[in-house]
């Protein structure tokens, strides 16, 4: 198994980037390659131009302003041991660790598992469960996203074919919110079967305020449960009640593959998300208590 | 005739001046093009581990690259791990003391990897050990011996330290 033969280019600038993919014909951007270098390996897609992004400046970083903005080429390792978010998203920071392994974290980059949009992904799902933005660059400019419309069909972004993507945006719930990342999968550091993340807000009463709960693996995108998120709003966490609460997503539509029929994907989003309420809950009353 | 690069590249100390054709992976170049063959080759699309490496002191797998993007950085394979020709690096050792090669195919990747786990975490749980080496795959199905060996090289290691192999320092490539 070997790459097929294609030309390689690799800019420096965003701007040259762009101008290369405008200009190549079945051109290919290589980010960390943990997803397009097997794709070469065995051949399942034959660019006539691989556009390297691993040298073009400025596209690694982590600011925290009120929201984290990750640039698109920041190494999933940089977003497992960086400060700043395990501090202000600590669901980012309990996800990342579940992505792959060491060895795929220290390359894979944040940019390349949006673009590849593998449903299973857990950066895929936080992208969802926050609301990101997702920065492009093309000819006219750069342009924003929202994570919602970002998936078009199974694997395929929102973006055209003469625009990449530079980073995005995740905003940060406030200090004392409550969150938990669970997922399920055979072994540790495969593919998700069915991933849940959550987020939560109570107010000093211990009702729920806001409630952001997203389901992964579902389907061609992750699943925003919208129905549940209101649902939420004005109940106090406790077992029996998110059992029912949760039990309404049995009804989402499930894919069906080697791994899990629908119906156990189903299960699994009856489950996954109600641990995760009832951690994050937990989480929260540890906070107080602290 | 394929289109070729001229790269620098520095391996286990070691510094070198290839020209390689641009889709030639990392592990091949390594292998057929500087002959250090104790980097493995199993399933050629990052999911067994066999042939990872430290790039700046951080484990890859070297399928998933290609020759070119090494350029300017360096790398540390299995042969960069015994500090010379006569003597065994601690970790090797305990893998040695404690039968946890079996057949040795997959022993490349995990003694990279867990050169990178030890250097920094140095006093690992059994848990940490199992889920530092789970993107290395084992067919001879016995992680027991490979886990209690990581766990015996971390004590030999706290005991009596070495200096580190070169090439598994962490490092921003200039």
């Amino acid at each position: 198994m070997k790459p097929p033969p294609f030309s390689y280019h690799d800019p420096r600038t965003v701007a040259d980037a762009v101008s290369l993919l405008g200009s190549l014909e079945n051109a290919k951007l290589l980010a960390g390659g943990q997803s397009l270098m097997p794709m070469l390996n065995m051949r399942f897609v034959l660019p006539d131009h691989i556009i390297d992004l691993n040298r073009v400046e400025g596209l690694s970083y982590i600011r925290a302003n009120g929201a984290l903005e990750i640039g698109a080429m920041t190494r999933q390792r940089e977003i497992e041991f960086s400060d700043a978010v395990r501090e202000r998203s600590p669901l980012m920071h309990e996800a990342i660790r579940q992505v792959g392994h060491r060895q795929t974290r220290n390359r894979g980059t944040l940019g390349g598992s949006l673009c590849h949009l593998d449903p299973a992904a857990e950066l895929v799902t936080l992208a969802a469960a926050f609301d990101a933005k997702v920065t492009v660059a093309g000819k006219s400019g750069t342009r924003s996203i929202d994570f919602a419309s970002f998936p078009v069909a199974y694997m395929t972004p929102a973006i055209e074919p003469d625009e990449l993507v530079t980073g995005a945006t995740f905003p940060c719930w406030p200090k004392g919110h409550g969150y938990a990342f669970i997922e399920f999968s055979r072994r540790h550091g495969d593919f998700a079967i069915v991933s849940a993340a959550v987020l939560i807000e109570e107010d000093s009463s211990g009702k729920v305020t806001r409630a952001s709960v997203t389901l992964g693996g579902m389907g061609p995108a992750p699943v925003r449960a919208r129905e549940v998120e209101k649902a939420l709003i004005g109940e106090v966490i406790e077992e029996k009640r998110m059992r029912e609460i949760c039990e309404s997503l049995r009804k989402c539509e499930a894919i069906e593959d080697i791994h899990a029929p629908a119906s156990y994907r189903q299960q699994l989003a009856t489950v996954l998300p109600r641990r995760a309420l009832l951690k994050a809950h937990e989480r929260i009353a540890e906070g107080k208590r602290a | 005739m394929s289109e070729t690069r001229k790269i620098t590249v520095t391996v286990n100390g070691t510094r070198y001046e290839e020209t390689v054709p641009v889709r030639v992976t990392l592990a091949d170049f390594i292998r057929h093009q500087l002959g250090l063959t104790g980097t493995h080759l199993g399933c050629e699309h990052g999911v067994c581990g066999a042939c990872t490496i430290l790039l700046d002191g951080h484990s890859a797998r070297s399928c998933l690259m290609l020759a070119v993007q090494a350029d300017g950085h360096e790398i540390l394979t299995v042969e960069g791990i015994a500090p010379n020709a006569d003597t065994l690096h601690p970790l090797q050792e305990a893998f040695r003391d404690n039968h946890g090669l079996q057949c040795g195919f997959c022993t490349p990747g995990i003694l990279t990897t867990l050169i990178e786990l030890l250097r920094d975490n140095p006093d690992p749980t059994e848990q940490e050990v199992r889920i530092g080496i789970s993107g290395n795959l084992c067919r001879c199905t016995g992680y027991q011996n490979i886990v209690i060996a990581a766990l015996d090289a971390a004590k030999r290691l706290q005991k009596s330290p070495v200096p580190a192999p070169r090439g598994s320092a962490e490092r921003i490539p200039a």
